[in-house]
């Protein structure tokens, strides 16, 4: 209980060292967390309107196959 | 007309050549194949790097316990300035090859960029405040440091400035190219400038000058750290492909709605 209690004091500079490993464990996961969530928005947003815009694709290339 | 009023066009680049990347489909291929080793490698590094960091390294005879900052200062200080150059490098060929992927990566690594500086300068004054007696000082290292966040600032300002990403992404890029004249001045201000900020220890030829009980552990971290860009830059540059995509899409379906 001892040792815990002297490691997170990290000899007298707890308040020094622990807000430097938790300032960047914070803004890191929070890039990461951040940066994922709007890929995943964006994915699903271009596949609901790639399905809205297929049918129309889809006619576009049988119209330009009867032209040739 | 579609094709005419796409907003993203695609690389217009000779076969086998170094351009033969910068197609963004061939891109995003490229990239889903390595992002799980990334994100491991990374996920592994970050794990024993902080894990070393915190519990393997010994403390310092003269900087005691706060010598353990090093570990998250070092490294975060090392990526803000490695960011800046691949940004500037994306940027000069996003003006002169108009490769729309280098503009999507500069726009994605801004903000990456922007974080590792503000936790460089966050964990620099707290190791400042014990080490040096001050938060901060207006010393060359660290004021340049500070110019470096504002540039990134000003990055992710200017780019979504304009009503036309592309324009956006031209007139940050123009930014980022004049920015980069900082580099080499936080390089060397520490040579230059004999003020309180330490010069390096890591980059002299040949013989460090840390204990190698140190080092290493600096060294899985600052791998980690390069590991963890790279993963976060490949999400951020698929986002920003796909918001071009998006863009074109749904301008496509406004342009169709009336008449198809």
């Amino acid at each position: 209980m001892q040792a815990i209690q002297d490691y997170l004091a990290m000899g007298g500079y707890a308040a020094f060292v622990w807000p430097c490993f938790a300032a960047t464990l914070i803004v890191m996961i929070g890039l990461y967390v951040a940066s994922k969530q709007r890929l995943t928005k964006l994915q699903s947003e271009v596949a609901a309107l790639e399905a809205l815009d297929s049918p129309r694709q889809a006619r576009r290339r049988s119209s330009s196959e009867e032209t040739r | 007309m579609s094709e005419t009023t796409s907003t993203a066009p695609q690389a217009i680049a000779p076969k086998r050549s170094f351009h033969y990347f910068a197609n963004p489909a061939r891109f995003v291929r490229v990239a889903d194949a390595v992002y799980p080793w990334c994100f491991y490698a990374a996920l592994i590094c970050l794990g024993v790097g902080f894990y070393t960091a915190l519990f393997v390294a010994p403390a310092d005879y003269q900087q005691g316990e706060t010598v353990r900052i090093m570990y998250v200062h070092v490294p975060a200080a090392w990526m803000a300035m490695f960011i800046y150059a691949n940004m500037a490098l994306a940027s000069a060929s996003l003006l002169i090859w108009r490769h729309p992927l280098a503009g999507a990566f500069a726009k994605a690594a801004a903000p990456i960029g922007a974080a590792f500086t503000f936790l460089a300068l966050f964990t620099g004054a707290f190791w400042g405040k014990p080490m040096w007696g001050a938060w901060w000082v207006w010393d060359a290292r660290l004021t340049s440091v500070l110019i470096l966040f504002f540039i990134y600032l000003g990055h992710i300002a200017l780019v979504d400035a304009f009503d036309n990403p592309d324009r956006g992404q031209k007139a940050a890029a123009v930014l980022c190219l004049v920015g980069a004249v900082n580099l080499p001045i936080i390089k060397f201000s520490v040579d230059w400038w004999n003020t309180l900020h330490q010069p390096a220890s890591i980059t002299k030829l040949g013989t460090p000058s840390i204990h190698s009980s140190m080092l290493w552990p600096l060294l899985i971290m600052a791998i980690g750290y390069m590991l963890f860009f790279a993963c976060l830059a490949i999400i951020r540059t698929k986002s920003e492909l796909l918001a071009a995509k998006q863009r074109s899409l749904s301008l496509r379906a406004l342009h169709a709605g009336g008449g198809d």
